[in-house]
């Protein structure tokens, strides 16, 4: 059994990506195979579907949020709703982060959102689930620049 | 020169673009513009090039020529500089390209630079995307970070090292000295990375596993400090405080009480506690809860606490948020076999679950009812599951049409048939979601149901007149034309009557159909053999069997022959031969394949003893002394006596023969020679061989169950010519 997370994705109803963070690897064509394929499963589901597919032999953990999709790549003996929680946890911070967040602001700040992303996963765990302190260290990252 | 445009410029120009083509062109147009930038080797404008670059990648075009250029960013002394240099080496390089090997140094440098930031992201690259070289070479820094007070830094280190044993388990070991303390920190973060870290390893390595049983009643201790506490707003969601940390803290425990006793004991009351006292009201519980039920269901929990999971999946069953209604489906589905009876007392629940919505729940309250079927709900449960088979989706037609099927053969009784067969007919009637395998379950169903026999060969006529393509319907079509043509042309029929000649007529177009396999021919050969003896149109009958005679096909030849035989010389069996199959008592689950060649095996329980035998015997020794009896007839009739343990069982003979099994005198053969149990075997012989009979004994004795096998040669000769 692994236990981590393979990838992490934020698209929008287009498909177009807006983030796609990969904990494993895959060459170039397969990443974008992937892509178009969780695409293609997450958006023929409506509120009558449960937030999870499986998918291939993994399983995906997936909300929609207003016109984005985030999409969380585990293995199937993970534990769905924690993840669940996961990703609402993230894009609270992002929320927070970008004062009411919404699809441009991760367009034009897409950099930014990785460093999101890296301040609260690595590895393929989740490392960091205070949103004040994440908060705090990206505000600090910020001054740097 | 001029500058090169800023990002956010560019993204809005590209955003303007209306079309693909347009946007391609503008691309490439700054794809020029860059190579050009790189190639004058500035430094100033690099950062902006390369984020512009991987702005562009994620839109999917290629983007390989800025890799080198990352590595310089990387090396550069400015923060901003290294920060796209990393996150440009996150995306843009992997481990098959060699250049990334070029990173190793830097890595290291940042590794120890006197900014955590700097470290920061060095860790984070190499903990996302770090080759096994890689790691080996740096996994000295990283052990070197797991130690330092800086709690910023711990938690990335300890990820970074969870990464690092994935690539190269080896160096686990390396690790070891610096999970000492992990523990007893106070900071949630390093707690919560700590343990995914000794989860990876309790993972990975049996004995770390067993070194960090140890840690059980730490971990014990932290996991009801953090319930008892109060609200602690760093690490609430919801009112619970870091539920994320409970979370990874009841998973580590599930792994470390899986085959140990005393561990599990350790753990009985906490994970008591955390399942009663975590409110359920948001999904932040209820993972918590989900987790709790995980491990209680893997460690060495006593029952009590297994009853307590259990009726929390029921609970989560009742939920109104469909998320925690499948991931209970998924687990009680797990937990059937181990905990049935706990997992029956929510079957109308689960039975509930197959009108939702969500096609995910459907498949598992549907494979979970199967599991639940037994000999008492079978009645309440049938009607639901049909219920379901008629409303489902395609795609489970074929799967609950089998488990219908199988529910019914095991645990239907007679006065449960007939529901049985009309929901069976239904399902097949439905066209081809009936499996293969389930052709001959369902002819013995039918064969049992001897009251429906003439309303479902009705039925199954007037669906071969419309559709002969689904070959399983088709099958089972024909056997029972076969079988019960009589009923079907006798006056019987609720509606228009077919004549003898239409059915021969379908039976025949089944036999030359491009749709049929040769299976079904087969079939369709055999029916009409059948219908010899049930309708009056011989001859015709004669006619189509010898055409066949001649066919390509060698089974078909082989049967057309044969009967053709039986029409010649032996016309005063076929009477006898072709009568009704008589009611086949429950078989195997792989029931009779060929139904053709044998006239049903019945077989006999296993017996019990009913007093110990005699310890000097060894009780594989099976003796068969052979006293046969044989009279006259047209079959001729072997009665065997077995006086020992045993029972009889299904004896097989080759196949050239036709057997058929009456019951035993007796299911219990009483030990010390006390007493025989009789059994005849009826043999049909129609090419006077000789015969020949082999015996699989199958037996219990004194409680435990045993296989023997025997020959038995000596017939004497009479009774086969």
């Amino acid at each position: 059994i692994i236990w981590l997370i393979r990838f992490i994705l934020i698209q929008n109803r287009a498909g177009k990506t807006r983030l796609a963070k990969w904990y494993m690897q895959f060459d170039d064509d397969e990443k974008q195979k992937l892509i178009e394929e969780v695409h293609a499963v997450v958006t023929v589901r409506d509120a009558k579907h449960t937030n999870f597919v499986e998918f291939r032999n993994f399983k995906i953990i997936y909300r929609r949020y207003a016109g984005l999709y985030f999409c969380i790549c585990v293995d199937v003996t993970d534990n769905n709703l924690a993840y669940l929680e996961g990703i609402h946890n993230f894009v609270e911070v992002l929320n927070e982060y970008f004062h009411n967040v919404c699809e441009l602001d991760l367009v034009f700040n897409f950099y930014k959102v990785y460093t999101v992303v890296d301040e609260m996963f690595l590895a393929g765990e989740i490392r960091e689930t205070s949103q004040t302190k994440v908060l705090k260290q990206l505000l600090m990252l910020q001054s740097l620049e | 020169m001029p500058a090169p445009i800023r990002l956010r410029e560019l993204i809005r120009t590209i955003r303007t673009a209306r079309t693909q083509a347009e946007e391609r062109e503008m691309i490439q147009k700054e794809c020029a513009a860059i190579r050009s930038s790189f190639r004058e080797e500035d430094n100033t404008y690099r950062c902006r090039n390369v984020a512009k670059l991987l702005y562009m990648h994620m839109l999917g075009y290629p983007a390989h020529f800025g890799q080198l250029e990352c590595l310089k960013l990387i090396a550069s002394q400015k923060f901003t500089d290294k920060r796209i240099g990393y996150l440009g080496a996150m995306l843009l390089l992997d481990e098959r390209q060699d250049v990334h090997l070029l990173m190793t140094n830097c890595i290291k440098n940042d590794l120890n630079h006197s900014t955590q930031y700097v470290q920061g992201l060095a860790l984070c690259t190499l903990g996302c995307m770090g080759s096994s070289e890689m790691c080996r070479d740096l996994a000295g820094e990283v052990e070197k970070l797991l130690k330092t007070s800086n709690s910023y830094l711990r938690k990335k280190a300890a990820l970074c090292a969870v990464h690092v044993i994935r690539k190269v388990p080896e160096l686990m070991e390396m690790f070891l000295p610096a999970t000492k303390n992990l523990l007893s920190e106070k900071n949630h973060g390093v707690l919560h990375t700590s343990v995914v870290l000794l989860t990876e390893m309790c993972e990975r390595s049996p004995d770390m596993l067993a070194h960090f049983r140890k840690l059980v009643p730490q971990l014990v201790r932290i996991l009801k400090n953090l319930i008892m506490s109060g609200y602690s707003p760093e690490h609430d969601v919801s009112g619970i405080s870091d539920p994320f940390l409970q979370v990874r803290i009841l998973r580590l425990l599930r792994i470390l009480g899986k085959s140990d006793d005393d561990s599990s004991e350790a753990m009985n009351d906490i994970l008591a506690q955390v399942a009663t006292n975590t409110e359920t009201s948001k999904n932040v519980g209820n993972a918590i809860l989900y987790e709790t039920v995980l491990t209680i269901m893997d460690i060495k929990s006593e029952s009590g606490l297994r009853v307590l999971a259990i009726n929390i999946l029921g609970r989560f069953l009742l939920n109104n948020d469909k998320n925690i209604r499948y991931v209970a489906l998924t687990s009680l589905l797990k937990t059937v076999q181990t905990d049935h009876n706990a997992v029956q007392r929510h079957r109308s629940t689960i039975v509930d679950c197959l009108k939702d919505l969500d096609v995910s729940i459907k498949r598992r309250a549907m494979e979970l009812s199967f599991a639940l079927v037994n000999g008492n709900n079978i009645r309440g449960m049938m009607k639901e599951l049909l219920y379901f088979l008629d409303s489902c989706d395609p795609e489970f037609k074929a799967d609950c049409a089998s488990g219908v099927f199988l529910a019914a053969e095991k645990y239907g009784t007679d006065s449960l048939t007939s529901l049985h067969v009309t929901a069976v007919l239904s399902c097949v009637l439905a066209g081809s979601y009936v499996r293969d395998d389930s052709v001959p379950n369902l002819i013995q169903l039918i064969t049992n149901s001897v009251e429906m026999h003439a309303y479902t060969v009705q039925r199954l006529y007037k669906a071969l007149l419309d559709d002969i393509s689904q070959q399983p319907l088709v099958q089972v079509a024909s056997w029972c034309i076969g079988e019960y043509g009589d009923l079907l042309v006798s006056g019987q029929c609720e509606e228009e009557e077919p004549i003898q000649d239409e059915v021969l007529d379908v039976l025949e177009g089944l036999l030359v159909s491009n749709l049929s396999t040769p299976v079904t021919r087969g079939y369709a050969l055999t029916a009409i053999m059948k219908l010899s003896t049930r309708f009056s149109s011989v001859n015709r009958i004669k006619k189509v069997v010898s055409i066949y005679g001649s066919s390509i096909d060698v089974e078909l030849q082989q049967r057309a022959v044969e009967y053709n035989a039986l029409f010649k010389k032996y016309d005063h069996m076929r009477p006898a031969l072709l009568e009704r199959m008589p009611i086949m008592e429950k078989t195997a689950t792989n029931g009779p394949t060929e139904i053709v060649q044998t006239n049903g095996e019945t077989e006999p329980s296993a017996v019990e003893p009913k007093h110990p035998p005699p310890v000097t015997q060894p009780a594989n020794q099976v003796r068969t002394p052979y006293s046969g009896s044989y009279s006259e007839q047209d079959s001729s009739a072997v009665t065997t006596q077995f006086s020992h343990d045993i029972i009889t069982f299904p004896p097989s003979v080759f196949q050239t023969f036709q057997l058929q099994l009456l019951s035993p005198s007796s299911n219990v053969v009483p030990a010390l020679n006390q007493g025989t149990v009789t059994q005849v075997i009826r043999v049909l012989n129609p090419q006077k061989q000789q015969l020949r009979m082999r015996i699989k004994l199958t037996y219990t004795h004194k409680g435990s169950p045993v296989q023997d096998l025997a020959e038995v040669n000596n017939f004497p000769p009479q009774s086969w010519q």
